[in-house]
């Protein structure tokens, strides 16, 4: 892993009221435009998807015909800082668990519906309303041995060469952050606004469909969604940037 | 490091079923044999170099290409290309930069091994070919003048 970011985690989490910390949000690298629409709910194009995951959380279906609210309540409280700290340990599967899959697994074993699709509009928009009830929390990642593996595995893919262009992330996201890959300027990389609405897409995506939008211009083979590579580097960058806060559903170019 | 390249002759094997390479020498920290025996074309290098989805190279550097805006912050300017290196040393920055920087972000225009996880489309093929290797090299020879940005 790289050096420079081991010790920045390290001090952020030691210290965040006295070390100078050199993380930026991918906000910080946005133009005044883009950024003002991300913090005015009313022209923040993810607030749209947040209600429609606010109607869902409501809405009963599936053979239990029971809304997510009809064993979590109101959401403001139940969810309020989940989102900040997964992925997480699945005790039943014994394996790491991102928030999307957790969302997939209430609706399947508990509300026996058909399972959403990864990156399809319902799970988008149940992520964003989860996400939404952490929004300026600091990222918490659950303080459990059992994800040193994952973590271990998603800082080695990070740093790892991929693809025809033979680019690891690290490369861009560490070495090479503040400057520009042509006309756009490089970020740190980080997981905190996510699901979040990209101009670039028009819509709402998750971190998993940005991983795949780097991989694809590294010429690499993607990590499917929900995969234990995926899930791995969203556990390490989760860690890497502990402490910062969330800004779900963030805008970026 | 040159030292050590120099002791260093890589000859570069391939499976039948990838893309024919051509076999380079390297020596001293270049490899000073053409790839083809046929002269490079450097407008058409040029063409190649500022090309995004071909040369990439703008995406990382800068060069004597006024007309193009956008050009990438991560790597020196191209411009005077030609009196900082030699034809020789070019070539092997062109076939694998890694040759002479391990870590480089600088990608091998002319390997089809030992790359992992490369997209479908990719598999098995070098950046750009043998002829446009020697074409790109024909154009940075002839940027001998470094105080054009
Ligand atoms: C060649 C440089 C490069 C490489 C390699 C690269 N990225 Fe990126 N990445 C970028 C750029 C540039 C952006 C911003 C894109 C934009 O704003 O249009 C970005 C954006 C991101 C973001 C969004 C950050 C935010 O604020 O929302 C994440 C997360 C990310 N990359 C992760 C990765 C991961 C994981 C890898 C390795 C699998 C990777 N990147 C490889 C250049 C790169
Ligand atoms: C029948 C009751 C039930 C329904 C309906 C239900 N859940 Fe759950 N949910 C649970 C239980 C019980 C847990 C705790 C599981 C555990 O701790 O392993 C849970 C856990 C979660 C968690 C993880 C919370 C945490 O603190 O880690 C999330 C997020 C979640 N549910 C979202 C949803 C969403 C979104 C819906 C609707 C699509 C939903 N749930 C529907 C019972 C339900
Ligand atoms: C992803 C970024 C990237 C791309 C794409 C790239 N380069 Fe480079 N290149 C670099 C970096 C960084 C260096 C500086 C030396 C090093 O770090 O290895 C470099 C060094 C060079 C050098 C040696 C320059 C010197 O003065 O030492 C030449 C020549 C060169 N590149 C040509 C090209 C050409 C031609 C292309 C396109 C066909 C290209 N590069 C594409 C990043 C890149």
């Amino acid at each position: 892993m790289n050096r420079l970011a081991c010790l920045v985690v390290v001090i952020g989490m030691a210290l965040p009221a006295f070390a100078q910390d050199a993380r930026k949000s991918g906000f910080d690298y946005m133009g005044p435009d883009t950024q003002a629409m991300q913090k005015d709910d009313l022209a923040n194009p993810g607030m749209l998807s947040v209600l429609e995951g606010e109607t869902l959380w409501n809405t009963p279906t599936g053979k239990a015909q029971k809304s997510c609210a009809a064993c979590h309540g109101d959401a403001t409280q139940s969810m309020k800082g989940v989102a900040a700290r997964y992925p997480a340990m699945d005790d039943k599967t014994q394996s790491a668990i991102d928030l999307a899959g957790r969302i997939i697994q209430c609706r399947v074993e508990r509300q026996e519906a058909p399972a959403p699709q990864r990156e399809g509009r319902e799970l988008l928009s149940l992520s964003a309303f989860v996400g939404r009830q952490s929004r300026d929390m600091p990222i918490s990642p659950p303080q459990d041995a059992k994800l040193a593996a994952t973590r271990a595995q998603g800082a080695a893919l990070y740093s790892a060469r991929m693809g025809q262009l033979n680019f690891s992330c690290a490369q861009c996201h560490d070495d090479n952050a503040g400057g520009h890959l042509g006309a756009a300027p490089i970020p740190q990389a980080h997981p905190n606004g996510y699901p979040l609405y990209r101009l670039e897409w028009q819509s709402l995506g998750s971190l998993q469909r940005r991983f795949r939008n780097c991989m694809s211009g590294m010429r690499a083979e993607p990590f499917a969604a929900g995969s234990t590579e995926a899930i791995a580097l969203e556990a390490f960058l989760m860690e890497r940037a502990a402490g910062m806060k969330l800004e779900t559903p963030a805008v970026r170019p | 490091m040159w030292r050590l390249l120099g002791l260093l002759a890589v000859l570069v094997s391939f499976d039948a079923s990838a893309q024919t390479l051509v076999p380079y020498r390297i020596e001293n920290g270049a490899i000073t044999q053409s790839l083809t025996g046929v002269k490079g074309d450097a407008a058409k290098g040029r063409a190649i170099v500022v090309e995004r989805q071909k040369g990439l190279c703008l995406l990382c550097h800068s060069g004597p290409f006024p007309e193009e805006r956008f050009q990438g912050d991560l790597a020196p300017s191209l411009a005077g290309t030609g009196s900082r290196m030699s034809e020789g040393e070019i070539r092997l920055r062109m076939v694998d930069s890694t040759k002479v920087n391990e870590k480089t972000i600088m990608p091998p225009y002319y390997r089809s091994e030992g790359l992992e996880r490369v997209a479908a489309n990719y598999k098995a093929k070098t950046l750009l070919n043998a002829q446009e290797i020697e074409d790109v090299i024909a154009f940075l020879v002839s940027l001998k003048d470094d105080t054009q940005k």
